[in-house]
Formats: structure tokens, C-alpha cells, sequence
């Protein structure tokens, strides 16, 4: 199987977040290599705004999605405070216990840590000044862990005996030399501070009993990772907990990434009846992305896009890799970049008013690839001859026509989401879910071709005139409620018409008395069926009776419903085209997936053989271009050796390969192959022989074997 | 209430030995320059002590050996409470026992102190020592001798004396008979399985609102426990079934009602989907032999049956035995071969092993520092993967050697 030494470099996560670099600098690196430079500082501001309100965006619905769970945890440490001082029988009864919350965030570990900086935030503002999270790395010791909790809490340094951080004591006036870490020495800490601040504010206007919450506020500590502790240093540090929970109002926050039952997992029995656990679940990642995708991609404020195949990769990349959504966003990042840097036409790519007046501004070579657009070039096949004309020699009507194409590009795009979410809310609670369970699975579906031409479409149609009235009717309403948000034109238009439909199926409810009259012709065929036994007679009469049904005896509700139905699906077709059909959608749709992928799913093996095999494509240097495949001699020696191991079996002789490697070499300096030297290795090309192959076995390619004398066997198959 | 609680003890049960240490304490303790007192979990060690050493006003020192990670924290606290922080300033950074023997001479002289100080759980020089501890005497025996100490055993509390200590806790809007009957009633469904006292507190007061829940509806009187008996038996019962567990969190108790949602109720791990397979593979590698992996992932095997595996020493089952580390490459090749789509061996497939590991569900066997050829184990239980491979349509028993 695969090398394992050249997978000992991916043990890591992966890295936190790319660091914006300088300001300054950042802008001249988005320029250098951008192509048409011209534009590069309007793309580049562009970018920006953008990326800032997504960023925004983002962050302002990370808190309202955290809201709710961060808000009962909230309370939970204040009832916790509060019931301390209370003197009622539950209470005392558990007196002895530390309260403690589990909070279960699920298993995608990055994007915690927000979570876990707005929740020690949240209680620092509104519970308690005493709040130190800890994470498992850093604790690998119980003195360690204790230290942590000490500075954290008291602002200071902590000496931990046998450690040299004298300097530091000698720093920090406020430390006592002799403060060692013990839960004690919090404890007089704790109570000085909280008679400080007691007397300190009288004078500010507060209820009592606020005041007295104020005179006890708990101590909480955040474990950040549960999983990654020591059990037994965990155990340690809350058994000395408990023994000075009457002193020192201690709360524990435990981050939990599997299940609940790694406490028990984690904790005996001794240990764990000294905690009160309560339980809190935040949000699931999954509910989490599709909010995200739901502000962020299907919306028209935004105008930049991902076609269907980098939503793909993103999408695969979350929930086959990561279920991280930060490292979603990430990938948006990256992608919004890559557009605003790599495609010219970006410019247009803003918001409407501003893209009308950059397309004034558009200089010739920009016009120019405009008409190279793919896109483009369709629209004006279907132009007449003098329009075609025009249109690719008369710079000033292209203009014109390209305002009015943008202006159509943005109604296109305000219509496509009102009406995806129609479409969504209509087939979303179908059986087998033809459409996908997800928004963004019907999103994809549209993305990538008409959808009304897809066999799920239509089977989801029929599935939808199978709907029982009040389903039908509650749907509707649920459409109506989501044109209401749009302000399109043709959105109101249809807003209108479907809530006449609507109204009309209200109608049928006072009219359906009057519809009880065509029974009698229906029995006719069924009593004809009686006489008949023949299997072929059976089967036709039966279809013609179907067939009958279905053509003449529609109820007013089934006409009704057809109708609605026929007109969701002119709704569907003339607004949910795919972005392709859209002259100048280039301009604000993203499409190259490879390096989405390429960037943020890394294949580490694929790299090192592609600079192995063709060296050019890392180290740009002309000597080393060569044509199909082949590697150059002046290539350097590992690829050499690389190159030379690829023609061997699974075993490899060593002396052989270093001749034919001496060989190489000798042509790439020059020498002739007829001389009398020719042949001979020197040392110098044995060493550098020797070192090639030795990286090559570190890099997992090759490995010595006892099997024969001075060989070494190949891991990899396949030559070339 | 706890030291009321003590005092039932001494007037109880204890004493006899109360008494005894009375004595040795008046008389100085010379003799024994050290006490071990051994006893279960919650059978009133430190408080019998804690009380003494109150009542008969000795000087002592309380330490607790869990939070003294050195010896040096050990001599602090010691002298700290003793003498107060000016004495425990004196201690050199990194202090031996000499060390401490010489502060402490010094300190006396400065304080002349005639009677014998008492620590509690350390070790000492002219003092009489009291451990207190979970565990027999035999099992801390140094190889190199020393002084046996006295050794004095608590035995557990009866079911009386549970009884007793347990009604101390009144609530006080109740009588104290109504308790004690309600207590009875506790002990009569849980003595069998549990006589930890703490867990019988809990369980108390987990229990009591239930308890007293007809009460607060005005159809039983307080002393009808007959009836209360019959209200409350089913709950208890139900409760059984999860001693020690503590399932019922704190919000339970207070709202005194809504579902049960016990802490073992949420098993359910939420993992990406390549994540899944690498731990279904990760499983596989635990709990097959590596001799099988043929046998199951190969398409031409033959017919194999699993006698011609079976090797002599091989009959006892592999979940018996428990996981078996593993390399990585086969952890990969497994994985390759159960997965049902082309996978690129990405960086994204390695960095989810890593954080499988953080997660706990996989364990890194070797040792960190060798990043050639880590070795893994499955940390996980055959209801746990199997709910998993559940969700990816994977039928793992039909690849484990053990069903076969």
C-alpha cells in the first residue's frame, strides 16, 4: 500500500487561519501577477468590500445562531451563583457539588473556538469578571493545568516550583514570592477581591439583590477540549476542587466534541458524583452550513457567485472532510480572491449601479474579452446580422448593450432565489425527496442544467399533484409568504396571481356541496367489467377507465390544482434556467474547481511526484523544461535517480543504478562518451548518488531489503 | 448537620475508639508517631478527625496529598498553617525534609508550643501523624521499613446508622418524622444495591419532591406513608436502574418534571463521512487478524472457510481480547477497499485520523515522536460502529472475523 513517510507531514490540523498580511502590502500583492493590471486597484477594492460583508455577514449570524445555547448557559451560571447563596433544602443538599455544564458542540474542533471566545466574553460582561478557559495542550501536568487556572483567573504569573521562570517572578511586582500554586491561595485571592469589590461601587444605583449576586460571582472555568485532558489529571484537579467548593464558588464549562457519555468515560464514580452535570446541545453543524448558504450564496446582495462545480467541492469538502463551517467560509474566501484576481471582468462583478458606471469605464482590451466570452459570443449568434455587426466592431453600442445585459444578469439573479425557495418549499417534505431534502441540493440541481428538464423534476411534480388539498393549500401560503420579501417586479406580478389561486381554492371549500352530481357514469364501465374474465379485456378496460377518469371527470379542485401547478412550473421555467444561459454571468460566477480543490484538499503525494517527475513545474527554471515527460539530465539528482527507479521491477539493483545515474550525469556535463574516463564514477557522484537514494527511502519510495544482496525493493508500482 | 451527623457516630458506633483516641492524643502519642485510619468512601474519617482535633483544641494541619503535586507544597502548607505565611517564606526554593526539620525547629523556639501537633495526612519529625486513607496499610508498606503505625479501621455505617445520619438532612418545611419515614422507605428499595452514603444523599434528594408531590396536592396526609409508599415506589424503581450513573441532571431536579435525558442517552456522534469509514476501517484493523484482511478484502479469495484459520490458540474471540494495534498503511488499505468511492489520498484524509485521535475514538499507540509508522487502535465499542456503519449502509458483521 501507499508510502508511509510521505503521509508523516499531514499530522497536523490544518492551520488556523490565513493572517492577512499588511494592509499595504496586501494590495501590491493582489496586483503583482494580476492580469490587466489597469483595473487591479478597482478589482482589489472590490474584493474587499465584499469580503468584508461577508465577513460581517457571517459573524453577525455566528451570534444569533450561538445566541440561544450561549444565553442559557448564561443562565445557567447565574442560577448557579444564585441558588449558592440561597438556603433552600435542594440547594444545601447539594452544597458539595460543582455545577457543571456540558456543552456538546459536535465534532468539528475549529470552529470552537469562536464559541468559546464570544461564550467567556458573554460572561465576562454579564456574570462574572472570573472566567479562565483551559485547553488540553497546554495542561499535560496537574500543576500545569493548575497554574493555567491561577493566572488566568488572577492576572498573574504563577510559579511553579522546579521551573525556571525566576525572571518572571522578579517582573511581576503583584506576586508573592512564595505563591505556589494551590486552589488555597485562589481562595484568599477570591476573598479579597470580592470584599474589595463589595465596598468599592456603593455609590452606583443597583438593586440589592443584584448587588448581592455582584458580591459572589462565580468563579467559571472553561475546559475548551474535554476529550484531549488527562483523565487523571482531570480527576485530580476536581477532587481539590470539591474540597474548597464552600469557600470559592467554582462552575465548570466542559466542551464536549463526541457524547455525553465520555464523561462517565472519563470520571469514576468518585469523582463524577462530585459534579451537578446539566446538559447543553448547540446547534448541529449541518443546520449551522445550511444558514450560512442560505444568507451567504442564496441571496442576491451578494453579487458574487460559485457555479455549480466549486459549490460542489466546497459542499464535498465540509461534509465529506471537515464539517467545519468556518473552513467553509474559508473556502468562499479563497474563491472570491482567486475570481477577482484571475478574471478581468471583475469589475462588473458589484453591485448594480456601481457595475453600470464600470462598464463605462471599460477600456479596450477588457471590451474585448467581452466579446470573447463564451457567453457573450452565444447571445450574439443570436442577434441579426447588422446587430452582430455592431456589436463586435462599435465599442460605444457595446457598452450600451452590456448596461442593459448587467442590469438583465442582476433581475435575472433577483428572481432565481425567491423562486428556488418556492420550488424548495414545494418539494422539500415529497417522499423519497426527489429534490433533495436540502436548498442546496435543489440549488446544485439548477446550477448545473433546466431544471425542468430533470426526470426528479417531473417526478416530483406528480408527487406534488398527489398532495392532499390542505398540504397543497398550506404550501402555497408558505410561497406567497416568500414572494411577499421579494421587490422584483415579475416577483409581485406573480405574487398576485398565486394568491388569487389561493383565494380560489378558499373558494372551493364554501362550493364543493354543488360538485356531487357525476358518480352514475363511473359505474358503468365497472359494471361491464364484471361480465368480462379474459386478462388482456381486463387490463384494457381498466386502462380506458383510468384513462376516462382522468380526462373527464376533473373535480374543480383538481382543475384548480392543475392550474397552480402549471403555473409553478412556468414560474420554474422562466426564472430558474441555469446561470449559463446568461449573457456576461462570466463576470460574476466563479467556476474553476480544480484550484478550489487544489487549495484546500491538498494531495501531498500527487505534489511530490509531479516534482519529481517534472521538476519545471516547481522550479521554473528553463534548463529543465522538457518535452513528453522525459526529465533533462541537468535535472536535479534526486529526480534523476527518481526517473531511473521507475524503469526497475519491484526489486532494484543498487550497482546498476548507480551506473545508469552516472551515466545521466556524465551527459548533462558534457563529457564524451568515448573517452577513456567515461564510465568511471568518482566520489563525488557516488556521495551524490548515495544522498539521492537516501531520499528517495525517506520520502517512502524505496526501502533496503534482506531479500538479496545490494538491492532495495520499490513501494510504488507502475513505470513509465 | 454533618457534625451532628459525627456526633451520632461517636454515640453510635464509634465510641469505644472515640475514646481511644482520646487518650493517645492526651497522652502525647508517643508511643505512636503515626495513626493510619482506613476506612471506605463516606464512612467519617476526616470528620470524626476534623471534629477532635476541634473539641480538644490541638494545633494540627489539614493537607490533602492530591493537591501537594511536590514535596515542597507538601512542607508549605504544613508550616502555613501552622505558623502562618512568614514561616512558610523561609522554605528555600527547592526544600528537602532537613530543610523543613530546621524551619520547623526554629519556629518552635519562636513560639513555644508544649503540646504535640497533629498533622493530618503528611508525613512528619516530632509529630504524630494521622493518615487517613481509602485503602488497607499492606498496600503503602514501603520495602524499606519504617514505623508501623497504629492502624485503626472505620468500618461502613450499618443500615441504622445510614438511617440516622441520612434524617439529619430535614427539609424544613416537613417534619423531621415524615423524613425519616421517607428516608426508610429509600434505604428499603436501595440498601440492597448501594450504601455509599453520599449516593444515598443524592438519591435522597432527588427523590424527595416526587415524594412528596401527593402531598402538595392535599391527597394524602403526612402520615399515611402507606399510600406515599405506593406514589413513590414505581419512581424509585425507575431510579434503580441508574444508581451511580447520575443521569438525572440539576435541571431535573428543579423543574420536577419533562423527559428523561440522562447523560448516556446521547450517544450519537455526528462524523464526516470519510471520517466514518476510516474509523469502520480503523475497527476492522483492531479486531480481525491481519492474516484475515485477505480473506475479506480481496475479490478472489476463494473459498476460505474460517477452520483453516484457526489457529490453536485462537478460539477465544477477538472482542474478548479487546483492540490490537495497528499500522497506518493497513489502517489506508482497509480503508481503500471499504469505501465505495475513488478517494484522493489528501492531506484532509490524514488531518481527520489526527483529530479521530483527539476525539478519542482512535488511540495513537506509538509514541508520538515516531512519525514513521504510527501505530492506532480502535477506541471504540461494537454499538457504536455499528450505529455508525448504520448510517452509511455498511454491514460491518460481515466483516468482522469474529461472526464469521
Amino acid at each position: 500500500m501507499a508510502t508511509s513517510s510521505v503521509s508523516k507531514g499531514c499530522f497536523v490540523f490544518k492551520p488556523s487561519a490565513k493572517k492577512k498580511k499588511k494592509t499595504l502590502s496586501l494590495e501590491s500583492y493582489f496586483v503583482q501577477g494580476c492580469e490587466d493590471a489597469e483595473s487591479s486597484e478597482t478589482r482589489f477594492r472590490l474584493c474587499q468590500e465584499l469580503w468584508d460583508k461577508i465577513k460581517t455577514d457571517t459573524e453577525v449570524l455566528q451570534d444569533e445562531l450561538n445566541r440561544k445555547i450561549l444565553d442559557s448557559l448564561l443562565d445557567f451560571t447565574r442560577k448557579c451563583s444564585s441558588t449558592r447563596q440561597n438556603s433552600d433544602w435542594a440547594s444545601q443538599m447539594r452544597a458539595s457539588e460543582i455545577p457543571t455544564a456540558a456543552l456538546m458542540l459536535g465534532v468539528n474542533i475549529p470552529d470552537h473556538d469562536m464559541t468559546f471566545q464570544s461564550l467567556s466574553d458573554m460572561l465576562k460582561q454579564s456574570v462574572s469578571p472570573h472566567v479562565a478557559s483551559v485547553q488540553a495542550k497546554e495542561c499535560g501536568a496537574l500543576k500545569h493545568l493548575m497554574k493555567k487556572v491561577l493566572e488566568r483567573l488572577m492576572d498573574t504569573v504563577v510559579v511553579v516550583d522546579d521551573e525556571d521562570e525566576e525572571e518572571n517572578v522578579e517582573t511581576s511586582p503583584r506576586v508573592h514570592r512564595s505563591v505556589h500554586c494551590s486552589l488555597g491561595i485562589l481562595c484568599d485571592w477570591y476573598a479579597a477581591r470580592t470584599k474589595k469589590s463589595a465596598t468599592g461601587t456603593p455609590g452606583k444605583k443597583r438593586s440589592s439583590q443584584v448587588r448581592d449576586e455582584q458580591q459572589q460571582p462565580p468563579v467559571v472555568i472553561i475546559f475548551k477540549d474535554l476529550e484531549g485532558f488527562n483523565p487523571r489529571v482531570l480527576q485530580d484537579f476536581i477532587l481539590i476542587c470539591s474540597q474548597y467548593i464552600d469557600r470559592l464558588p467554582l462552575t465548570f464549562i466542559f466542551g464536549i466534541a463526541t457524547s455525553p457519555s465520555t464523561i462517565q468515560h472519563m470520571l469514576p464514580h468518585s469523582v463524577s458524583s462530585l459534579l451537578c452535570i446539566e446538559l447543553f446541545q448547540s446547534l448541529s453543524c449541518m443546520q449551522h452550513l445550511a444558514t450560512v448558504i442560505d444568507k451567504l450564496i442564496l441571496t442576491s446582495h451578494i453579487a458574487f457567485k460559485l457555479n455549480g462545480k466549486v459549490m460542489q467541492v466546497l459542499i464535498g469538502v465540509f461534509l465529506y472532510h471537515d464539517f467545519s463551517v468556518r473552513n467553509f467560509i474559508k473556502g468562499l474566501q479563497l474563491a472570491l480572491l482567486e475570481h477577482f484576481h484571475s478574471q478581468p471582468l471583475s469589475v462588473l462583478c458589484c453591485k448594480k449601479k456601481k457595475a453600470l458606471f464600470n462598464v463605462t469605464q471599460l477600456s479596450k482590451p477588457n471590451l474585448d474579452r467581452i466579446r470573447q466570452l463564451p457567453s457573450f459570443k452565444r447571445y450574439v449568434e443570436k442577434q441579426e446580422a447588422q446587430e452582430q455587426v455592431n456589436l463586435m466592431t462599435d465599442d460605444s453600442h457595446l457598452k450600451e448593450v452590456c448596461q442593459q445585459l448587467i442590469k438583465d444578469l442582476h433581475k435575472y439573479h433577483k428572481n432565481y432565489y425567491p423562486i428556488l425557495r418556492c420550488l424548495h418549499t414545494l418539494t422539500s417534505s415529497l417522499p423519497r425527496y426527489p429534490l433533495g431534502k436540502q436548498i442546496r441540493e435543489l440549488h446544485l440541481i439548477c446550477l448545473a442544467n433546466n431544471v425542468w428538464e430533470n426526470e426528479d423534476y417531473q417526478s416530483a411534480m406528480k408527487l406534488v399533484k398527489m398532495l392532499a388539498k390542505g398540504e397543497l393549500v398550506s404550501l402555497l401560503q408558505k410561497c406567497v409568504e416568500i414572494l411577499q420579501l421579494s421587490k422584483s417586479k415579475k416577483m409581485k406580478n406573480a405574487l398576485v396571481q398565486l394568491e388569487e389561486l389561493l383565494a380560489r381554492f378558499k373558494q372551493l371549500d364554501t362550493a364543493t356541496e354543488m360538485t356531487t352530481t357525476v358518480e352514475a357514469s363511473i359505474a358503468s364501465p365497472i359494471k361491464n367489467l364484471r361480465k368480462k374474465t379474459d386478462l388482456f379485456q381486463l387490463q384494457k378496460t381498466l386502462l380506458e377507465m383510468n384513462e376516462s377518469r382522468r380526462a373527464k371527470r376533473l373535480s374543480p379542485f383538481e382543475n384548480l390544482r392543475n392550474e397552480a401547478l402549471e403555473f409553478i412550473d412556468n414560474l420554474v421555467k422562466s426564472h430558474l434556467s441555469p446561470p449559463e444561459s446568461q449573457p456576461l454571468y462570466e463576470v460574476c460566477y466563479y467556476s474553476s474547481s480544480a484550484t478550489v480543490r487544489r487549495h484546500l484538499n491538498a494531495t501531498p503525494r500527487t505534489s511530490i511526484q509531479a516534482a519529481l517527475s517534472n521538476p519545471y513545474h516547481y522550479l521554473q527554471n528553463d534548463s529543465l523544461k522538457s518535452e513528453d515527460g522525459t526529465v533533462s539530465n541537468a535535472a536535479p539528482d534526486i529526480c534523476i535517480a527518481y526517473k531511473l527507479h521507475l524503469e526497475c521491477g519491484r526489486l532494484i539493483n543498487l550497482y546498476d543504478w548507480l551506473e545508469a545515474y552516472s551515466t545521466v550525469v556524465l551527459a548533462a556535463e558534457g563529457n564524451d562518451p568515448d573517452s577513456e574516463h567515461f564510465g568511471k564514477v568518482d566520489e563525488v557522484k557516488h556521495a551524490r548518488f548515495i544522498r539521492a537514494v537516501s531520499e528517495l527511502e525517506f520520502l517512502g519510495f524505496i526501502k533496503s531489503t534482506k531479500q538479496k544482496t545490494d538491492h532495495v525493493a520499490r513501494l510504488t508500482w507502475g513505470g513509465c | 448537620m454533618k457534625i451532628l451527623a459525627c456526633l451520632h457516630y461517636f454515640i453510635l458506633e464509634g465510641l469505644v475508639q472515640c475514646l481511644e483516641l482520646k487518650i493517645w492524643s492526651l497522652q502525647g502519642c508517643c508511643h505512636y508517631p503515626s495513626i493510619l485510619i482506613y476506612g471506605h468512601r463516606a464512612s467519617g474519617k476526616s470528620h470524626v478527625m476534623h471534629v477532635l482535633m476541634k473539641e480538644l483544641e490541638l494545633p494540627h494541619a489539614t493537607v490533602s496529598c492530591v493537591e501537594c503535586v511536590s514535596i515542597a507544597l507538601l512542607f508549605e502548607q504544613v508550616l502555613l498553617s501552622f505558623f502562618g505565611c512568614d514561616a512558610a517564606s523561609l522554605l528555600p526554593r527547592s526544600p528537602s525534609l532537613s530543610d523543613f526539620v530546621r524551619v520547623y525547629r526554629q519556629q518552635c523556639s519562636q513560639s513555644p508550643a508544649k503540646q504535640t501537633r497533629y498533622i493530618v495526612s503528611a508525613v512528619g519529625d516530632n509529630v504524630t501523624v494521622i493518615l487517613l486513607s481509602e485503602i488497607a496499610w499492606d498496600k503503602f508498606r514501603p520495602n524499606t521499613g519504617c514505623f508501623e503505625p497504629l492502624l485503626l479501621h472505620f468500618p461502613d455505617y450499618s443500615k441504622s446508622e445510614l438511617q440516622q445520619i441520612l434524617s439529619q438532612n430535614v427539609h424544613s418545611s416537613y417534619s423531621a418524622g415524615f423524613y425519616s419515614a421517607y428516608i426508610n422507605i429509600l434505604l428499603g428499595v436501595f440498601y440492597s444495591v448501594c450504601r455509599d452514603l453520599r449516593e444515598l444523599r443524592h438519591l435522597a434528594a432527588l427523590n424527595f419532591s416526587k415524594f412528596c408531590e401527593p402531598l402538595a396536592e392535599g391527597k394524602v396526609k403526612e402520615t399515611d406513608t402507606h399510600k406515599l409508599w405506593k406514589h413513590i415506589e414505581p419512581h424509585l424503581k425507575k431510579a434503580m436502574q441508574t444508581v451511580y450513573l447520575r443521569e438525572v441532571s440539576r435541571s431535573e431536579l428543579f423543574k420536577e418534571a419533562g423527559a428523561l435525558r440522562g447523560l448516556s442517552a446521547h450517544t450519537h456522534v455526528e462524523l464526516p463521512y470519510y471520517s466514518k469509514f476510516l474509523l469502520i476501517a480503523a475497527y476492522l484493523a483492531s479486531y480481525n487478524p491481519a492474516r484475515t484482511d485477505k480473506r475479506f478484502f480481496l475479490k478472489h479469495h476463494g473459498k476460505i472457510r474460517k477452520t483453516n484459520f484457526l489457529k490453536k490458540n485462537e478460539k477465544t474471540s477477538n472482542h474478548l481480547l479487546g483492540p490490537k494495534p495497528f499500522p497506518l498503511d493497513r489502517l489506508l488499505a482497509i480503508f481503500y477497499s471499504v469505501v465505495d468511492s475513488r478517494v484522493a489520498l489528501t492531506a484532509s484524509i490524514f488531518s481527520q485520523i489526527s483529530s479521530l485521535v483527539t476525539l478519542q475514538l482512535l488511540a495513537q499507540v506509538s509514541h508520538d515522536d515516531q512519525l514513521d509508522a504510527p501505530k492506532y487502535k480502535c477506541a471504540v465499542s461494537l454499538d457504536f460502529i455499528c450505529a455508525i456503519s448504520r448510517t452509511v449502509n455498511f454491514d460491518i458483521v460481515k466483516y468482522l472475523y469474529d461472526f464469521l
